[in-house]
């Protein structure tokens, strides 16, 4: 902390532009006569400091136009903050429209208060005070090489006294001793969940288990999906609370005219043109659905990975490096679609175990 | 003119330029993601008599592109079987007569009027049935629940049309238009038809409650208020970015500038 | 009667504390004034809001992903299942008076923060302001832009919306993809499979507790440092390295730096009153089965979302495990090289240059034609991604294919920044010369007058002093010779010997280069060994006009350059 106490104590390397003192005071009248804060504490007390800081503005008609103004200023910003506690009070909330006058009330008042204050606070600054501009010095930052030595000195004696250096086995098993305390709040967060395992491949499609409909929860017949064209999200039967197991099974079946489906599409595992693929891209797990009827395109609507559906759902543009997996699905005796068994391969994002 | 070069090598004349720059920038993009006004709707009513006359119009106004029968040719589709929803939604949202060949056929003032369009579409349902033009009564959200087609919406449409239905943007140049301005009967006829890139959502997966409840989502939705302020086009965070940087900031450096600007500084005069 | 409050109030504590000698120091700290020195003023302000508005947030949200069906007040969502945390965000939207413009002014405060500290960085950089002594503080810096990515991110994700489960889903990708551990981080995160039930507590505490409480820690250790330290100031009329010229703290700065927090406040609540941020209601609930179009992050994630998008589909199978370069490269590559680059920075420019002097005042970033070529350069590498981030939005509304705009920032963000680099370094050049052209012959006043002769000229007046100290910019400081430049003794210079010594010479010769000012070298090697730098100082000024102008430079009229010598040479005594 630099200290300008009105001597000619500054460090010699000041720059000559300042001879006559510490402080240039630019645009002011002459310095007044001394009147410190603090009176009689002043730490130089043998003669009075010269006044630093100008008591009034350059310009005093200018001046008393700037206080009415500071004044009206802050006379807007309180009229506001009762306004404020009037909108709290008066206005209630509980549906859309409601909320809608009473945020307009409460952020308008709020607004007006705080650029009153603003205005107001900034036009005193700027034309109430007396612009000064001050030249202090700066010290420079490192300390002078005899407080090094000094310091260099004391820290070794502290270490010779304590041993530290001239006992190596202390020092050694000191180490030792923190080297498992430190790692053991890593180990702490080992519980923070499960291990993969194998969880990751599955998902809870299994053999005969229904596909009905997102958010209608109804099962489908090929013969109720029948116009070319057409994508609809499903999920597994009694799964639609079950978000863990929806974030990896959720599906998208899309229906094809006869013949446009082709490999790599695996064709014993489609109803009648009917395909299921996985809806979680298998970039980093966005639900993809943007599915064009006319390109047969299935676009992630995250990064933009972009599947061939009738060819296998293969990568076409994008990100994402691998096929969304395709389900196997047939139909049950009631007539309604089923999965085969699970997805053969991992669904969604790729993982280092994954292979 | 004399304003301006007085001022031009004001030291801030440089940062007004940049800042009215931005303003402008600002709201140039506004002004894109602004939307229009809903058109009316068109009332269906089947005419058996008027075929005739619809294909005469078509012959006029269609053939040249989809052939006289309706085949289809080499730069459009046959629409043998699209049935008169396909018509009607085409027509009556301007897209067709198509203005030129392009990735989207984007919706304008539709060419044919009312009684044309249903004239039209007709002719076509004449030829192989399809999916016919819904009623009123089909259309109506009366007794519609628009949470559960919030749910649907959510779970069918806004990977393509964004969750309010502001649109969004699809391969090659394609893209799912806004919903700001399709009629009840035109959003119905959409799902029906499957028009363009977008897929089919027939009867049976779809049942006619669930799209009248997607309707009541979509025309709530869209006339809902925005209790927050200006919706900066319902679009998510990018427009928030925007506003962060060119409002937001933009506004602070201004107040930074006035707070620290020098304060009747003399100025030099030749 | 102030001075009796003052021996009253303040007595009491300085009989205690002993205050009055350190108080009147620091009422007497000097701030210097330039408007980009409030940049980093903003996100102190949006960092007290954030915590005013979050506090009152969180008597009202309720992080939980228990299931419950929802019956308030926005009854688009009535009957729907949902989390605990987004029924509770909900209800301070539409049940809790002035909670949604609390959670608007959070929201809106979150973004100004970040975009805050993105600008003040870009000044410390291109000023030159993390120079020595300030680098610690620059790191702090860095730290600190971290943590607020971070925050930010955890943040928005806890109303557990769709667009923010849209988020979480997609770390949960990125993290997976991490070679060797990234499945069991990810398991480890999210307490088990996606989406699981603990992620939103997880994040909340450390969104409410641990970032906040570091982002508060390093923020008081940045402004110790800085106050200890003493600010910067911008080159200008007796401004040096040994000073500090501007206003004192009390009562200048205080009433500065207070408008300016009302300011901060008054922004954020009109943006809060009139523009909707993140309108949850509208997005529904998380579910893992649907995705909305233009799914965006906030913008500060924009740059991620963008690197991930323009990557190419690398992935590599080897010995049954999977390398997912298409997602872990570009998660943690860009940003990752760019932040360790700028943390770097002040230290490979200081070991090119061998510059180990203090700077206490600003270079204008045409001075330093390099550094702000670079740093032109990194900023349009990132934009270009930020902008790619919103590539579906772009083309959307601005009628470009999609694919198109990926296709172009794959190529711009090669090419872009390196033509960013060359025009920045031209146009620094240029600048520099028309400093010196000023300098030289004076400003244009537009006045043409008619000389006797018949001939026209265009009347200068000579830079008036403060925009003399401002112009009279100091050449690049010495630091190492040029590599091919044998000394005396045909010797190389000491740094500058074998293979690193050549290439750390031929980066000096890059990083240095800039326009001389006619005549400054030999003075500023006189001042390099002390460690001055102060080329403003009076005798240069007296010494530009009367230095002869190296290459012809352009003149308005032909002959005005004998008339513009001539003034510059007459008002040079007037001084």
């Amino acid at each position: 902390m630099s200290e300008t106490n009105g001597h000619g104590e500054l460090p010699d390397e000041t720059p000559d532009e300042t001879p006559a003192g510490p402080h240039r005071v630019i645009g002011t009248p002459p310095p007044a006569e001394a009147r410190t804060l603090l009176g009689g504490r002043e730490p130089d007390g043998d003669r009075p400091a010269p006044r630093e800081l100008p008591a009034d503005p350059a310009d005093l008609r200018k001046a008393k136009v700037a206080e009415r103004l500071v004044a009206a200023c802050f006379i807007v910003a309180m009229l506001a903050g009762i306004g404020f506690i009037a909108a709290y009070i008066g206005l209630e909330v509980h549906s859309v429209d409601a909320v809608l006058r009473s945020n307009l009330a409460l952020g308008t008042s709020l607004s007006v208060a705080f650029l009153g204050l603003a205005f107001g606070a900034t036009i005193w600054v700027r034309h109430l005070m007396p612009e000064v501009e001050i030249t202090e010095a700066r010290k420079p930052l490192a300390s002078p090489a005899e407080d090094r030595a000094a310091f260099a000195e004391t820290f070794t004696e502290g270490a010779d006294a304590s041993q530290f250096a001239k006992r190596p086995l202390l020092r050694r098993t000191l180490i030792a001793a923190t080297l498992p305390i430190a790692v053991a709040p890593i180990v702490l967060l080992r519980d923070m969940g499960p291990l993969p395992g194998t969880s990751l491949r599955h998902t809870v499609w299994r053999k005969g288990l229904r596909l009905v409909e997102d958010v209608s929860n109804t099962p489908i017949r090929p013969a109720d999906f029948s116009s070319p064209g057409g994508m609809i999200t499903v999920i597994p039967e009694g799964y639609q609370d079950d978000d863990d197991a929806l974030a990896k099974a959720a599906t998208i079946i899309i229906k094809f005219a006869p013949g446009e489906l082709q490999h790599p599409t695996v064709l014993n595992w489609t109803v009648d043109g009917i395909v299921a693929y996985s809806k979680i891209c298998t970039h980093v797990g966005c639900p993809v659905s943007l599915y064009e009827q006319t390109t047969h395109h299935i676009l992630c609507p995250c990064h933009q990975s972009t599947f061939n559906a009738p060819k296998g759902a293969q990568v076409i543009f994008g990100p994402a490096a691998r096929p969304l997996p395709q389900l196997p699905i047939t139909t049950d005796a009631e007539g309604y679609l089923v999965a085969q068994s699970d997805f053969h391969e991992p669904v969604g994002p790729s993982f280092w175990e994954r292979g | 003119m004399r304003w301006i070069t007085a001022r031009r090598r004001h030291p801030a004349a440089g940062y007004a330029i940049v800042l009215l720059t931005l303003v402008a920038i600002g709201l140039g993009y506004a002004a894109l993601t602004g939307a229009g006004s809903p058109a009316s709707a068109s009332a269906p009513a089947p005419g058996q008599q008027q075929i005739a006359r619809g294909q005469e119009i078509f012959a006029r106004n269609c053939a040249s592109c989809h052939g006289l029968e309706a085949q289809g040719t080499a730069v459009a589709p046959s629409l043998i079987g699209v049935g008169a929803a396909a018509v009607d939604f085409q027509v009556s949202t301007g897209r067709m007569p198509a203005a030129e060949q392009g990735p989207e056929n984007v919706r304008k003032p539709p060419v044919l009027d009312t009684s044309q369009t249903l004239e039209v579409a007709g002719y076509i349902a004449s030829l192989a049935g399809g999916p016919a033009i819904p009623s009123p009564e089909q259309v109506s959200t009366a007794g519609a629940d628009v949470a559960v087609g919030q749910e649907l919406f959510i779970a069918n449409c806004a990977q393509c049309h964004n969750f309010v239905g502001a649109g969004g943007a699809l391969t090659y140049g394609k893209f799912a238009p806004a919903l700001t301005q399709a009629t009840p009967t035109q959003i119905y006829e959409a799902m029906l038809t499957g028009p363009e890139a977008m897929p089919v959502f027939n009867d049976t997966t779809m049942t006619p409650m669930n799209k009248r409840d997607i309707i009541a989502y979509v025309t709530a939705t869209r006339t809902e208020a925005n209790p927050g302020g200006f919706s900066l086009g319902r679009i998510g965070p990018v427009t928030e970015g925007l506003v962060a940087f060119l409002g937001l900031l933009l506004f602070m450096v201004v107040a930074a500038l006035w707070i620290t600007a020098k304060q009747g500084k003399p100025r030099e005069h030749e | 009667m102030a001075n009796r409050a003052l021996d009253g109030v303040g007595g009491f504590l300085d009989d205690r504390f002993r205050g009055a000698k350190s108080f009147r120091t620091l009422f007497k700290k000097i701030f210097p004034d330039h408007w980009t020195f409030l940049l980093g003023e903003i996100a102190l302000y949006c960092f007290i809001i954030l915590l005013l508005t979050g506090t009152f947030l969180t008597f009202f949200f309720q992080p939980s992903m228990t299931d419950v069906i929802y019956h308030g007040s926005y009854t688009h969502l009535d009957g729907i299942r949902m989390s605990e945390a987004y029924a509770s965000t909900l209800n301070i939207s539409f049940d809790v008076r002035g909670g949604l413009l609390m959670r608007q002014i959070h929201h809106w405060a979150a973004d100004l923060f970040m975009a805050a500290i993105f600008a003040h960085m870009l000044r410390i950089f291109f000023t030159g302001a993390y120079r020595k002594p300030r680098e610690v503080n620059w790191l702090i810096g860095i730290v600190l832009l971290t943590l607020g990515m971070l925050e930010g991110l955890f943040g928005y994700s806890l109303p557990d919306d769709l667009l923010s489960g849209a988020g979480l889903r997609i770390l949960e990708g990125v993290m997976q993809s991490i070679p060797i551990v990234g499945t069991y981080l990810a398991f480890f995160l999210f307490g088990g499979a996606f989406p699981g039930h603990l992620i939103i507590p997880r994040l909340y505490i450390l969104h409410v507790l641990l970032i906040p409480g570091l982002i508060l820690a390093l923020i008081t250790a940045h402004l110790f440092i800085m106050f200890h330290q003493k600010h910067t100031q911008m080159p200008g009329k007796g401004r040096t390295d040994k000073n500090v010229v501007g206003a004192p703290l009390y009562p200048y700065f205080m009433a500065k730096t207070g408008a300016f927090f009302f300011f901060t406040f008054a922004a954020l609540a009109l943006a809060s009153t009139f523009a909707q941020i993140n309108p949850v209601w509208l997005y529904g609930p998380y579910t893992p089965v649907a995705m909305s179009a233009g799914s965006q992050p906030d913008f500060y994630m924009g740059m991620l979302e963008g690197a991930l998008r323009v990557m190419v589909p690398w992935e590599w199978n080897v010995a049954g495990h999977t390398f997912s370069f298409n997602v872990f490269l570009p998660a943690l590559l860009p940003l990752g090289i760019i932040f360790t680059a700028a943390a770097l920075w002040p230290f490979i420019e200081q070991w090119i240059t061998g510059d180990k002097r203090e700077h206490h005042v600003n270079d204008r970033p045409r001075n330093a034609p390099t550094r702000t070529a670079l740093g032109m350069a990194v900023i349009t590498f990132y934009g270009v991604l930020w902008l790619e981030g919103a590539n579906d939005i772009i083309a959307d509304h601005l009628n470009i294919a999609l694919y198109t705009t990926t296709r172009i920032a794959q190529v711009s963000m090669f090419v872009a920044p390196v033509l960013a680099y060359i025009i920045t370094k031209r146009i620094c050049l240029g600048l520099q010369r028309k400093d010196l052209h000023l300098l030289e012959h004076g400003v244009e006043t537009g006045i043409i007058r008619q000389m006797p002769s018949g001939e026209f000229i265009e009347i200068t007046r000579p830079v008036s002093e403060e925009e003399q100290a401002k112009l009279a910019f100091p050449a690049r400081p010495p630091g190492l010779p040029a590599p091919d430049s044998a000394d005396e003794n045909g010797i190389p210079a000491p740094g500058t010997r074998g293979a690193i010594g050549k290439v750390r010479a031929r980066l000096n010769t890059i990083l240095t280069e800039s326009v001389e000012l006619p005549g400054s070298n030999g003075h500023t090697n006189g001042h390099g060994a002390d460690g001055s730098g102060q080329a403003q100082d009076e005798p240069e000024h007296a010494a530009v006009p009367a230095g002869g102008v190296p290459d012809g430079s352009q003149e308005i009229a032909p002959g005005a350059g004998q008339a513009d010598s001539g003034s510059s040479g007459d008002d040079a005594p007037d001084q």
